[in-house]
């Protein structure tokens, strides 16, 4: 405790740092992997080469792709830029299939019966499709959450400041007060954002009652 | 012989599926339960293969409290026939009908003759053999439960709903076939259903359960039909309803036997 | 462009093979490592998972182990520990065991959950043993989720085996850490897009393993035309 009251303000500042890598690539994400899904879902054609493509992404560790992405994106290495463009890839490894099977989970007769009473494709997916998809849709974005605001501190290592960083200063320097710091605050944060996902559901999907 | 002497079942929730039952299925007969869904014909038929254990009473065959056998030995003793099948969905027909054999260390070749011949015993095609049971159809699937029940060469067939998973016309072929069958085998047949009709079409005796498995009649179809215990039972099997009240009306000089709305439903042969 | 010829450059050059970096030593310590700790891993969570999942009995403790396991830092674990046990294997070995086996446990619970509960009755109301149910009934229908578990630690050890460098210098993760004080960036790709390729080799092969233990659960999803094949090779006979 008394670390960490002498080291408030550097905790806070980190504490930003990570929010403002975490945020991004968990919104760019939802918003790549709805369409991806909702394609793959739709086509027979796509799904296997695009499903088979983002599960293999996932299984790049998260320290290579941290270094493979700045010189395809034309990136240096040390910049928050990275950090977002990698974690934005693993969100989608994981979003596109999560969606996929949300569009799936959408059942066949709903679909035929909106389409009956005249709803336009378009009107199909905002009004039908999306709305029935949420639950299963919500459940894969909560991983992603989980897993973003974890992954953030593995940018530590290359010198990326977030609240890994409490970690590696915490191993050098022999402190374990930073790192336990360092790891509830993760925690507590990852918890915290996978709440307002839940809230923000809940207020979005009246007709489902969300459980936390 | 299946005897039931005061049987019991209280589950641990405390809902009491068996008050009190005594029923006495002599060998070689078929008896029917008939219920509708809570009346504890389930759990009665379970209690044979003692895959429910009675709270108090005892089940016996053949005069041996079924308690003193071990359960798995008597399991394979005894044919069970359940709703859908309940095919393994890993194995081919010929390995599912081979089951209980090769569970008792029947030599594969010799298991999977007696498979081959059993499937054409029920009126399937050993053809399919080496297919999974996923790839049949709801009848056919029906039919490998039924031959893998008489894998074993059993005394005894137990039969859940055995033919409630199938369209009406399927039905109505199975059962024709399960009399042809049964007059050639004369197996102890205890079969539990909730259709009345499926009852009478296949039982020697039907017992009519009320909630709680409690007797409201037993006796032949013809006996049940001709003079119901009560009105439940009355209810039960329809009676005093047009499809059950049937009258004869000549037409061109033949017989039609009509329902109780007019409608034909047969013709009288003289 | 550049970066990425020079690292295959790295890659390909028999004195990384051989010279400080052993890359053949590093790849064998990763895959060696990394195996290690999920056998610990299916050792003792795939008995607890299928205890569990048989029973139904501690469902509540997987979904929070897993759920937990899924928040918490990698690397917060791996320096804790490391400033813990001190420098070597067991502190990163604890680590990646902590966060390989809830994947395990939780696959191997819900692999025998998942299988449809009219079979199981239907074998025991047969004659099939307990064990029987277990081993003819419940694996062999559950294998596919189970190896599901087994994939998804396999792939989380084999990348937090790389991050283990940080604290224990073993792995691929070695040169790469090297590299990153030394600013030699070509050296640096090319440890990671070994990794990587790593990483991809194994997943591929557990994909090849579960597609097998699903053809075996589910024969007639995936080879209904060799069936029929089968079968009617059969009657023209």
């Amino acid at each position: 405790m008394n670390w960490l009251s002498q080291n408030l303000h550097i905790v806070g500042q980190l504490l930003a740092d990570h929010l403002a890598l975490s945020i991004p690539p968990i919104l760019l994400s939802l918003a790549i992997s709805v369409p991806l899904g909702r394609l793959a879902a739709g086509s027979g054609r796509l799904r296997a080469p695009l499903l088979t493509a983002t599960g293999l992404l996932y299984a790049i560790p998260s320290l290579a792709l941290f270094v493979i992405l700045p010189p395809i994106l034309g990136l240096p290495l040390r910049s928050g830029a990275t950090m977002v463009a990698a974690l934005t890839v693993y969100g989608c490894a994981l979003l596109v299939r999560g969606a996929a099977d949300a569009f799936d989970s959408v059942p066949e007769d709903v679909r035929l019966a909106a389409a009956a009473t005249g709803h336009s494709r378009w009107a199909l997916f905002w009004r039908v499709e999306l709305p029935l998809a949420g639950p299963v849709l919500l459940s894969a974005l909560r991983v992603v959450v989980v897993s973003t605001v974890s992954l953030v501190t593995v940018g530590a290592v290359i010198g990326i400041s977030s609240l890994g960083t409490l970690f590696t200063d915490g191993f050098q320097r022999g402190i374990d007060a930073s790192i336990v710091t360092g790891i509830v605050l993760t925690v507590a944060v990852a918890f915290l954002l996978d709440a307002l996902c839940v809230l923000a559901a809940r207020a979005l999907m009246p007709w489902q009652r969300v459980r936390a | 012989m299946i005897e039931f002497d005061a049987v019991r079942k209280q589950y641990p929730d405390g809902t009491v599926a068996v008050e009190r039952f005594d029923l006495v299925v002599p060998s070689h007969r078929v008896v029917a339960l008939v219920g509708s869904s809570g009346s504890g014909k389930t759990t009665l038929l379970r209690m044979v293969n003692r895959m429910v254990e009675p709270s108090s009473g005892s089940v016996r065959i053949d005069d041996v409290d079924v308690r003193s056998m071990d359960p798995v030995r008597l399991r394979r003793s005894i044919g069970y026939v359940l709703q859908a099948g309940g095919l393994l969905p890993h194995r081919t027909v010929a390995d599912n009908v081979a089951t209980v054999p090769l569970l008792e260390g029947r030599s594969r070749r010799q298991a999977r003759a007696d498979a081959l011949g059993l499937l054409e015993r029920v009126g399937l095609d050993p053809a399919i053999a080496d297919r999974y049971p996923a790839q049949l159809s709801g009848g056919q699937q029906q039919r490998v439960g039924v031959a893998r029940a008489l894998a074993a060469d059993p005394n005894i067939l137990l039969m859940d709903e055995p033919f409630g998973a199938v369209d009406p016309i399927v039905r109505d072929q199975l059962q024709t076939e399960l009399r042809a069958l049964q007059a050639d085998i004369g197996k102890t047949i205890v079969f539990v259903t909730h259709d009345i009709d499926e009852a009478f079409a296949l039982a020697d005796e039907v017992v009519v359960l009320r909630a709680g498995a409690e007797i409201a009649q037993r006796g032949t179809p013809a006996e049940i039909l001709a003079a119901p215990a009560d009105d439940f039972v009355a209810s039960f099997v329809g009676a005093g309803t047009a499809r059950r009240s049937l009258r004869i009306r000549e037409i061109d000089g033949r017989a039609l036997v009509v329902d109780g709305d007019g409608r034909p439903t047969g013709v009288l042969e003289r | 462009m550049n970066l990425f010829l020079e690292a295959i450059q790295w890659i390909l050059d028999p004195a990384s093979w051989t010279g400080e970096h052993q890359l053949g030593a590093r790849v064998l310590e990763h895959l060696a490592f990394s195996a290690a700790v999920l056998l610990a891993a299916a050792l003792l969570g795939i008995p607890a998972g299928i205890a569990i999942g048989h029973s139904g009995r501690g469902r509540g403790l997987v979904i929070a182990l897993t759920s937990g396991a899924r928040a918490l830092p990698t690397l917060g674990l791996l320096t804790i520990l490391g400033l813990g046990l001190g420098i070597g294997l067991e502190a990163p070995f604890l680590a990646l065991l902590v966060l390989a086996l809830p994947p395990v446990l939780a696959g191997a619970y819900a692999g025998v959950e998942s299988v449809d509960r009219a079979t199981v009755g239907a074998a025991r109301a047969i004659g099939f043993t307990e064990w029987q149910v277990l081993a003819c009934v419940e694996l062999p229908l559950a294998a596919p989720v189970i190896i599901g578990g087994l994939r998804s630690a396999a792939l989380q050890v084999i990348s937090t085996a790389t991050l283990a460098a940080y604290i224990a210098d073993t792995g691929l993760g070695r040169p790469l850490f090297r590299a990153l004080k030394t600013q030699e960036y070509g050296v640096m790709l090319g440890a990671s897009i070994l990794v990587a390729l790593l990483a991809l080799v194994v997943e591929l092969c557990f994909h090849a393993i579960q597609s097998a233990a699903a053809r075996r659960a589910e024969p007639h999803r995936t080879t209904p035309r060799r069936a029929h094949a089968r079968a009617r090779e059969r009657t023209h006979r």
